[in-house]
């Protein structure tokens, strides 16, 4: 891949997180490239574990990279830069935390944490003016003005979760990397939210990466969707081009197992279970390789020929 | 109807609840406010059962579990009702030292946030086996022994290396998976699963829901699962209760409410499934927020924000109507003298839903 497509407004280069210690260091992404282009909701799917959450905690500065770079509108981000481009990151990148819980300041009124990111890159802003941000922040996501003045602990699971992405928000940022945003949600609030989102990305030009395991709500909102397994992509195509020909056994798994809003077809599932000792990469190693237009896979040879001829076959 | 019969459980009694809840009323105290969390619950349990409970966020499911066990926040009250469970009327339960024979023990609960339930200075280890033997004597070596039975249950690879790991060094789904583990540790007759599963990946939440089903077959556990994930509820519940501001509007077997929903709100939820949205189109979408739980809700609680609502929703609140014998709505579209309303048409394409590619 080049050093960063122009058209992408992430390029992710061979990114490598690791953890632990010089002596017992566990890897928790392996040599990882993707790009997400400008005004796109990229998913990244994959199980507990994977790796996901590290990838956007790359990218975002918390994780440090132990090998690969990423590049934000054509520039490097990742490593040191400087002061003002860590600024500019932190204005135009904003992540939606997973653990609602651990994420939000218990000692806060809800109008602090909503308007805390934003106070540190708008200081011109007056108090009513911010009042009044926080006040369409909280709409926007479903939740009471009159909320502000409450304490987190004093809301739901799903209410929680609508604070942190009204703190996101309320920064205007270009790119936001939405880690599960909706799991706690109920489905009529996850409805809300997802147009809420489609909207800001509209209105705003917004690209997203959009972590989840939830593969019923990523077809809906997802252009493109990568799946990750023990921090490897192994499958990134069109959504629609996934699910029609699902070819790695893993994303074949993932498909099997969606869990569908319909007694009858639950109880006649079928789940497939990935075996990864299924892969022979003793000696055939397996290559990032496009199988069809737009449609990228990891395989070794004998792996791809199978491929093929499947794809063939639909 | 037929059908609906023959799907129900065969291991369930439904002649003799296990839990009966009645007419339960739960209010806080927020700085000399006074919330209404359950407005009136009336709801039985039945022996080897597992029911799902759905509703919106806010809307009690938590609360209405946690009465279960005696772990509402302090700042909660049971203002009304009974709970009536093994001889007793759990309401009544003033004392830490009556609730241990309940909690933890007969009646155990998987939380919904996975990091508040697990303590950040103990190993994973420890903290299961905690669970197990404050319930139970056993020698430190039998103790372990089951901790590592339970992390392999639960889908936990390398137990031996992970028992002497800190939560903080699991992913968010794992620390559920752990959770889950300690909730199982005394094999209780009642699980309650708040959101057991948000956090897995699909393939993990399939084996999990599998692994539970197992128990329950095993032990004859009756679970609770309090869910947004119709997909799981789909996938679990022998009955579903649907739950809006404070009270039970709908509960049925889970074809009943599937295929035949009879509140206007669960046809709402329904209706805002992504898998029945169109790519690139608003999906449909509940207008308008919950009613505010400070203030007295005047008729039917769901009444201003459905466009279809009748006069009488605004002024008195609903009954439930009979349906069929296990099925029940808070409803007065139920009522004979109301106006014939149709269900939103798109939720019977619910049966039109593929996983994709050629694995249907
Ligand atoms: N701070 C850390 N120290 C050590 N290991 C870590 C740390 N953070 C994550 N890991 C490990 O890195 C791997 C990837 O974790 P990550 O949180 O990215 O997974 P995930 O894909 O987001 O999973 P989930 O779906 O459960 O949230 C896991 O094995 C995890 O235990
Ligand atoms: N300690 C508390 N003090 C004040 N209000 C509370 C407290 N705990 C819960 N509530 C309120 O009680 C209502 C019911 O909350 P509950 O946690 O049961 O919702 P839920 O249905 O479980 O929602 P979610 O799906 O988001 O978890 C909410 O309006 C919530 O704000
Ligand atoms: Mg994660
Ligand atoms: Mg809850």
């Amino acid at each position: 891949m080049a050093e960063y497509a122009s058209d992408a407004l992430v390029s992710v280069r061979n990114m490598e997180v690791t953890f632990g210690t010089k002596r017992k260091p566990f890897v928790a992404v392996h040599k990882v490239s993707f790009d997400i282009y400008k005004g796109e909701t990229f998913g990244l799917v994959g199980e507990s574990g994977s790796g996901k959450t590290t990838i956007g905690r790359a990218i975002i500065r918390i994780n440090p990279l132990s090998d690969g770079e990423v590049y934000f509108n054509g520039e490097r981000i990742s490593g040191k830069i400087s002061k003002e481009l860590d600024r500019d990151v932190t204005k135009n990148i904003q992540m939606i935390f997973q653990d609602p819980m651990a994420s939000l300041n218990e000692r806060a009124k809800v109008d602090y944490i909503v308007s805390e990111g934003l106070m540190n890159v708008r200081k011109d802003l007056s108090k009513e003016e911010r009042e009044k941000k926080v006040e369409a922040a909280l709409l926007d996501v479903g939740l009471l003005p009159e909320f502000a003045s409450r304490f987190p602990h004093e809301f739901s699971g799903g209410q929680r979760q609508r604070i942190g992405i009204a703190r996101s928000l309320i920064m205007e940022p270009k790119f936001i990397i939405a880690d599960e945003p909706i799991s706690a949600l109920d489905v009529s609030i996850r409805a809300q939210v997802l147009n809420l989102m489609s909207k800001l990305q509209k209105e705003h030009g917004l690209t997203y990466l959009f972590i989840a395991h939830d593969l019923s709500v990523m077809r809906f909102i997802c252009d493109r969707i990568a799946v990750i397994h023990k921090g490897v992509i192994v499958e990134l195509a069109e959504t629609e081009m996934l699910f029609a020909h699902p070819l790695h056994p893993y994303t074949r798994a993932l498909l099997s197992a969606i869990p569908l809003p319909d007694p009858k077809s639950e109880r006649h599932k079928k789940l497939l279970v990935y075996d990864p000792s299924c892969h022979d990469y003793s000696v055939d190693k397996p290559v990032w390789t496009e199988i069809e237009p737009g449609h990228f896979i990891m395989g070794n040879q004998k792996e791809l020929d199978g491929y093929r001829a499947r794809l063939a076959k639909n | 109807m037929e059908e609906i019969l023959k799907n129900q459980n065969p291991a369930v009694d439904y002649s003799h609840p296990i839990l009966t809840v009645q007419d339960l009323v739960v209010k806080f105290n927020l700085r000399s406010q006074v919330l209404t969390a359950l407005r009136g619950i009336n709801m039985e349990l039945y022996k080897g059962e597992s029911l799902a409970i759905v509703g919106e966020s806010g809307s009690g499911k938590s609360v209405f579990c946690k009465t279960f066990m005696g772990l509402l926040d302090n700042n909660g009250w049971i203002d009304k009702g009974a709970i009536h469970y093994g001889g007793y009327d759990l309401t009544s339960f003033k004392k830490e030292k009556e609730w241990i024979k309940i909690r933890g023990k007969r009646i155990a609960m998987v939380f919904q946030d996975p990091m508040t339930s697990l303590n950040p200075l103990k190993t994973i280890g420890k903290q299961i086996q905690e669970a197990f033997t404050l319930h139970n004597k056993v020698s430190k070596e039998d103790a372990k022994k089951r901790t590592l039975e339970l992390l392999a249950d639960v889908g936990i690879e390398d137990a031996e290396r992970r028992y002497k790991q800190y939560p903080h060094e699991f992913s968010g789904g794992m620390r559920q998976r752990v959770v889950i583990a300690i909730a199982m540790a005394c094999v209780p007759e009642i699980l309650i699963c708040d959101e057991p599963t948000t956090a897995l990946d699909v393939t993990i939440q399939a084996q999990i829901l599998d692994l539970l089903k197992k128990l329950q077959e095993k032990y004859g556990l009756t679970v609770i699962y309090i869910t947004h994930d119709l997909g799981v509820v789909a996938n679990v519940a022998d009955r579903i209760a649907v739950m809006y501001a404070g009270d039970i509007v709908e509960i049925g077997t889970c074809d009943e409410v599937f295929y035949d929903p009879k509140h206007p709100y669960t046809w709402a939820l329904l209706s805002s499934l992504p898998q029945l949205g169109v790519k690139g189109e608003d999906l449909y979408s509940i207008q308008g927020t919950p009613p505010n739980l400070f203030q007295h809700i005047q008729g039917d609680a769901f009444s201003a924000r459905n466009p279809q609502a009748l006069k009488v929703d605004f002024v008195a609140r609903p009954p439930y109507f009979e349906v069929t014998p296990t099925h029940k709505a808070r409803t007065w579209l139920l009522d004979p003298r109301a106006p014939k309303i149709e269900p939103p048409p798109q939720i019977k394409n619910i049966t039109n839903i593929s996983r994709g590619g050629d694995l249907d």
